[in-house]
């Protein structure tokens, strides 16, 4: 005989059948009965966050650096639209997170309850699929059916919206092993012939690059990824998404690409004759004005998203597949074909590409008397580089310098807010990587701005004891919007300069951590060193660093990959 | 170019709306839309007319396809088919000259007067929507009271079928 239980009570169940280790969420009127369940056991450990935005960052963390599904868990009304920011964050990054919104009971929907909004309508376009729960039977169904799209295809969010009442209601508890539906069926596999064509033109390649993303990193195919490029021999860069695809510190890696891509990544691009695109999107910011992109290239992208292939660049072979299952069909292929790059050609390439990296675009006044923000990125993979590390980011300069400046050997080590740009992302990001990896090392580079946003959840960090080090590079300027008046304004700094910050030492301890303030260059090192051997200590180290250092090279909105600003 | 883009969708609360979201939030355009259930009661057939360039058209069925409610699709104007749109239209019709001359063109565009009062007429007729706007032009705008149409619904020639 089956048991019956209540909606709150097969909720749980769902959780632990899933493996769910982790909730972050805030409880509120409408999921009281699924707080109280979660509060009778002890499988599922429950991360109170300080704002609904900083739960889905969280979670996005905690599923981009471990590769398990994020959970969250909020409240209808106002719970539901905080969190609207971080699911269509994660829906622009494919980050495959389950979000649970409570709602008020079934019979007041509609009737302009109290906290209550639709919560399915609001979320709709920035969901990889949402569910409104109106019967408790069909509540565990759609969990498993939530967290299977979550996680497969190309991964993304998905909103489970339940009424009140349905937590209360009591049913059988069923769950399914496995749900399959109709409508979905992801294309793992990519197509023999086309990946056959493919192989053929990459073998023909001149002046070959190979362009990769974050769907290499998403589908775990880095060891397959650095396979293919050192089987070839080809150039590789990564988008911003795609960092610790391919090991940064090797020499066939040419840096990133895009607006603020490297010299050489970016005339690479411009020249080369065969482009592989894998586990990327062709986004704007990588590239610059679509009628001068690569223009000598015939072009190859594998994605498993098939509206991806063509949406901005037309190419000449598409394949859908899972990144991962046609790297090795095009590795197999190879090596049966017992075929070889022109190696003539791929010499004469790659001595073009070393003239292009000897430019040393990211190259910095390392004698200022000022914190170059460069030099604490530096400094900061320095002292981190032999460590089990995991570095976050927010939005504007400092992410661009760590994306430049940290080299990233690994996958799921750098995690940033790549599509949406949310500021705010990085402290509640780290404090998900941090829950799912805690004996690790776990470095928030932010701005003064960015911290801003979601500063509250320090608080969090010290009920948690979430022992983060946060390298906040402090120019007191929102500097990547000071760079762009500078460029394109003529210097009219419009609201971009932060009077009356707070002192970020005292607020540090004012949340119980340790706050540390360094001015001078020559003290950077040491208060890394130190910051770094505070194990269980979230520290706060305040860099005061250069106001007026922009971001180079830039390739400006509307131009070419060719046609950077070097400094 | 016009297209008309015919699927089966789940018959769910939401799916109409996650496809009429889909083209505002891109910024594609729909002409018309219609929508019913199917002899399957799970399934609803959703046809729409759209316009726009190649790539447009294979973004808009990708996109489309990517609904988790959409469970298949067919661009009927890639192969032979047959469209169809129902009229309900309502026109003045005082005067006896005036009356036989609209019986007259509603036979010759072989539609029906459904309803009748001593001051109006009530016509329905089907057709592609070409046939149906000559019509309207041929009644003169003048006349007319109320246009009441479907939106295009449509079906492939031959024994193609759109079905699960």
């Amino acid at each position: 005989m089956t048991v019956e239980l209540t909606g709150a009570e097969i909720f749980v169940r769902c959780l632990q059948e899933e493996g769910v280790e982790h909730v972050f969420g805030y409880p509120g009127g409408a999921v009281l009965h699924i707080y109280d369940a979660l509060y009778q056991q002890d499988r599922i450990k429950h991360v109170l966050v300080r704002h609904e935005q900083a739960a889905v960052h969280a979670a996005e963390g905690y599923a981009k650096s471990s590769g398990r599904p994020g959970v969250v868990l909020v409240t209808s009304g106002p719970g539901a639209t905080n969190a609207v920011t971080g699911i269509a964050d994660a829906y622009m990054d494919s980050v495959p997170v389950v979000v649970f919104t409570g709602q008020v009971p079934v019979h007041l929907i509609g009737n302009d309850a109290f906290q209550e909004v639709d919560t399915i309508g609001i979320t709709r376009p920035c969901v990889k699929h949402n569910f409104l729960v109106k019967d408790v039977r069909e509540l565990a169904v759609t969990i498993r059916k939530a967290f299977y799209i979550a996680t497969s295809g190309r991964p993304g969010p998905v909103v489970v919206d339940i009424p009140k009442d349905v937590t209360a209601k009591k049913a059988p508890f069923h769950y399914p092993e496995r749900v399959s539906l109709r409508s979905y069926n992801p294309t793992l596999r990519g197509h023999p012939g086309q990946i056959r064509r493919a192989v053929d033109l990459i073998l023909s390649a001149k002046r070959p690059m190979i362009y990769t993303g974050g769907g290499v990193i998403l589908d775990d195919a880095a060891a397959e990824l650095t396979e293919f490029a050192r089987l070839l021999g080809f150039p590789v860069t990564n988008t911003l998404m795609g960092l610790g695809g391919y090991p940064a510190t090797d020499r066939q890696f040419v840096g990133m690409l895009g607006m603020h891509g490297t010299y050489e990544a970016n005339m690479a691009m411009h020249n080369c004759d065969v482009l592989v695109a894998i586990g990327a999107r062709f986004d704007d910011r990588v590239t610059g004005n679509v009628e001068k992109f690569c223009p000598h290239a015939r072009i190859i992208h594998v994605d498993i998203d098939p509206s991806s292939i063509s949406k901005n660049v037309k190419v000449d072979i598409p394949i859908v597949g899972s990144v991962r299952n046609v790297l090795r069909e095009m590795i197999k292929l190879i090596r049966e074909s017992g075929r070889a790059p022109d190696r003539a050609a791929l010499d004469a390439w790659w001595e073009q590409i070393e003239e292009w990296r000897a430019m040393d675009c990211l190259k910095y006044d390392r004698q200022a008397e000022v914190i170059k923000p460069q030099y604490v990125i530096e400094k900061l993979y320095e002292a981190t580089r032999d460590s089990d590390v995991y570095v976050t980011s927010d939005v504007g300069q400092h992410q661009m310098w760590t994306a430049q400046f940290y080299k990233f050997d690994r996958p799921r080590r750098w995690i940033n807010s790549g599509g949406l740009g949310t500021m705010g992302f990085g402290l509640p990001a780290a404090m998900g990587v941090q829950v799912a990896h805690p004996d690790a090392t776990v470095v928030c580079v932010t701005g003064e701005a960015s911290i801003q946003m979601c500063i509250q959840e320090l608080s969090t960090c010290r009920q948690h004891g979430l022992p983060l080090k946060i390298v906040l590079l402090n120019n007191r300027y929102m500097g990547m919007v000071r760079q762009w008046q500078e460029f394109f304004y003529q210097g009219r700094y419009a609201m971009s300069y932060m009077d009356a910050l707070p002192d970020f030492v005292a607020l540090a301890r004012a949340y119980g951590h340790v706050g540390m303030r360094i001015d001078r260059p020559q003290d950077v090192e040491s208060a890394l060193r130190e910051a770094l051997a505070m194990k269980d200590r979230l520290v706060f180290l305040d860099f005061q660093t250069d106001p007026a250092e922009n971001v180079y090279p830039m390739i400006p909105a509307g131009a070419g990959q060719n046609e950077m600003i070097l400094v | 170019m016009r297209h008309i883009i015919s699927m089966l969708l789940e018959n769910e609360a939401g799916a109409l709306a996650r496809v009429a979201g889909l083209f505002s939030a891109r910024g594609y355009n729909i002409e018309s839309l219609t929508v019913a259930p199917t002899e399957d009661p799970s399934l609803s057939r959703l046809t729409l007319v759209t316009s726009g360039n190649d790539e447009i058209i294979e973004q808009i069925t990708k996109q489309l396809n990517k609904l988790i409610d959409v469970v298949k699709l067919v661009d009927l104007t890639e192969g032979a088919h047959i469209e169809r749109e129902m009229m309900l239209v309502k026109v003045r019709a005082a005067e006896s000259e005036a009356r036989a001359e609209l019986k007259r063109l509603v036979d010759i565009f072989r539609g029906r007067i459904i309803d009748v009062t001593e001051r109006t007429y009530t016509i329905e007729m089907t057709g592609t929507g070409d046939k149906l706007d000559a019509f309207i032009d041929a009644v003169g705008r003048r006349a007319i009271l109320e246009v009441v149409r479907t939106g295009v619904s449509g079906i492939a020639r031959g024994e193609k079928a759109l079905r699960l």
